[in-house]
């Protein structure tokens, strides 16, 4: 569905990610992961046209920077991990925000189906008793619900997530991950994250890419790629020993 | 059913539009009634409506007071107060600042510099004796607006309130400075200080009515058209460009048309401060942040908030005439400090 081909992003005279490649496949949830600074967020970035690049990133083979903004948001969704939110707007007309890309003229409304996806993108994150609320009043983890349920109301072929569940209790990490694998379900879709918590992507994830210092290390089924050996290469440090360090006191 | 009960919601009913035009045209009739002659509310309706329809207006009214002097100047007044309101809730939609307007980021200050810089070099349209003043009034409040941005960007490389208004703060000294200078040296032929630093609307004529709305008309327009882009923008430019908002194209014609509706309303008034950044917060306050009905609400009471103004300057202290800015700004400036320090609340 998504590919990228020999991706570079360069911050002046710092090179981010260095001539990445990969694809994306339907019903693939590719896992990013790497330490701190291996390029991870400015690949997201780069596929998002956030960041310049080089290379070329293709849906279906289409080049995306030959795309229209609205026509590249109902193919892909991205979700970031900081959203600004400033003035008092409800949890509806933000979520309603995500069929943008669907108006169909320069004075026109709303798309014919937004009403219903607005519905269905409220339901499925459970945000329908809160539709009237106000954004400045919603916790953390209740406002990257909102986002989300704006991406899904997008109704985009593939999500792109950047830490989708950072700065989230446990709870809400669950409720994120679990929501964004349901949506996984439904046939024509796939999901392409940055995590940092390793056991989310072990749990959740199909495909892992492992990246440092802006390279790609491994790519492949997650159980491929997130060994000991690896992990350790890209990490520097046991990986595995110290997830069961953590774990040994439970 | 639910896409029309939404919908009903995100725009106003025409009952409450008809209220807002109600309430607009009936201020406008006191501030024609009210001044240093008084006018009956029944002879300036019959004034105007005669006056409307080309019929003959009878004895005893004072038709020249109403329809030369005071119509012409509620009308600029109106024009202009909806025009500055409207640009306020824009820029406070489009940067994500609930303090940016023109008087605060030093637009309205730029734009003056550049009536002043007409007046004083003798710049003119030809058949359009203000129009040169106009044109660069328009121009620099655009310069002053991209240069103002760039310098608070290149400062904290996030347009943070706080950068922005002080760069707006020194960039207003600056062109007060140079305008100051420019009075000093050309006084014969441009206005006085106190026009270009707090405003005014004595003189203003029906060719001044008519700039004012078509500007607004045309700018005013294509804000309206983009409240659902300034929607998307009030959550970051990432989010905006996420659903699909071509963000370069929508902020450059954002900042293009807001840029050219001050000008035009300092090229004829003067800095009328503040009028962008009380009405557009009392609007949502009222109606809430969705431009959709932000920025109409914020049209409508920034007119008639300016034609009260208005009022007040003509009035308080009669025969003597204040500077309209006088009335807003001490209004706004209390109005400011509240603002800002809820904004920091709200952060902290």
């Amino acid at each position: 569905m998504l590919s990228a081909e020999h991706i570079t992003v360069r911050y002046g005279r710092l090179t981010a990610v260095e001539d990445l490649s990969f694809r994306l496949r339907e019903g693939e949830w590719l896992m990013l992961a790497g330490p701190n600074g291996a390029g991870k967020s400015s690949l997201i970035e780069a596929a998002a046209r956030g960041v310049p690049c080089e290379g070329t990133f293709r849906w279906q083979g289409e080049d995306l920077r030959s795309l229209k903004p609205a026509l590249l948001a109902r193919r892909i969704g991205f979700l970031s991990q900081k959203n600004q939110v400033t003035y008092a707007y409800t949890v509806e007309e933000v979520v309603s925000l995500g069929r943008y890309a669907y108006r169909a003229g320069l004075f026109s409304g709303r798309d014919g189906d937004g009403g219903a996806a607005v519905e269905r993108a409220l339901e499925m994150t459970g945000l329908t008793a809160l539709r009237e609320a106000s954004m400045l009043t919603l916790s953390g983890g209740e406002t990257q619900r909102v986002f989300l349920a704006q991406v899904f109301a997008q109704e985009p072929r593939v999500l792109v997530l950047d830490e989708p569940a950072n700065h989230l209790d446990l709870n809400y990490q669950k409720q994120i991950f679990s929501l964004i694998r349901r949506w996984l379900d439904q046939p024509g879709r796939a999901v392409l994250s940055v995590v940092h918590d390793l056991s989310l992507a072990r749990r959740f994830g199909t495909h892992a890419l492992l990246m440092d210092h802006g390279k790609g290390i491994a790519r492949g089924p997650i159980d491929e790629v997130m060994t000991p050996e690896l992990l350790r290469r890209v990490y520097g440090m046991d990986v595995h020993g110290w997830m069961r360090e953590l774990l040994a006191p439970w | 059913m639910t896409e029309t009960r939404t919908l009903r919601r995100e725009r106003f009913t025409p009952l409450t539009c008809l209220a807002l035009t109600a309430a607009l045209l009936l201020t406008m009739i006191l501030c024609i009634c009210v001044g240093s002659v008084r006018v009956s509310f029944s002879d300036t309706v019959t004034a105007l409506w005669n006056g409307a329809f080309g019929l003959p207006i009878p004895e005893g009214i004072a038709r020249n007071i109403i329809l030369r002097v005071r119509l012409p100047r509620v009308l600029c007044v109106a024009l202009c107060g909806a025009a500055l309101s409207l640009c306020g809730a824009a820029m406070q939609g489009l940067l994500r600042n609930p303090l940016a307007e023109g008087s605060t980021l030093g637009v309205s200050s730029g734009a003056a510099l550049g009536a002043i810089l007409a007046v004083a070099t003798g710049f003119t349209l030809p058949g359009f004796s203000f129009g040169g003043s106009m044109v660069l009034a328009m121009i620099f409040a655009f310069g002053s607006l991209v240069m103002i941005l760039s310098l608070a960007w290149a400062l904290d490389r996030s347009l943070e309130t706080g950068s922005i208004i002080l760069i707006g703060v020194i960039f207003t000294m600056f062109s007060s400075a140079l305008i100051s200078l420019i009075i000093t040296f050309a006084s014969d032929h441009t206005r006085t200080l106190s026009f270009w630093t707090m405003g005014s609307f004595s003189g203003v004529s029906y060719p001044h009515a008519g700039a004012l709305g078509a500007a607004l008309f045309l700018f005013g327009g294509v804000l309206l058209r983009f409240s659902p882009e300034l929607n998307a923008l009030s959550f970051g430019e990432d989010n905006a460009r996420h659903i699909g908002v071509n963000v370069r194209r929508v902020k450059l014609i954002l900042l293009i048309t807001v840029s050219a509706l001050i000008g035009v309303c300092v090229s004829i008034a003067g800095t009328v401060s503040f009028v962008g950044l009380i009405m557009p917060h009392i609007a949502r306050m009222l109606v809430g942040p969705n431009h959709r009905r932000l920025l109409p609400a914020s049209l409508f009471s920034g007119a008639i908030f300016l034609l009260l103004a208005d009022l007040t300057a003509r009035t308080l202290l009669s025969p003597i005439e204040l500077p309209i800015g006088v009335v807003t700004s001490i209004v706004g400036a209390a109005a400011f400090v509240v603002i800002f320090y809820r904004t920091r609340k709200v952060r902290r």
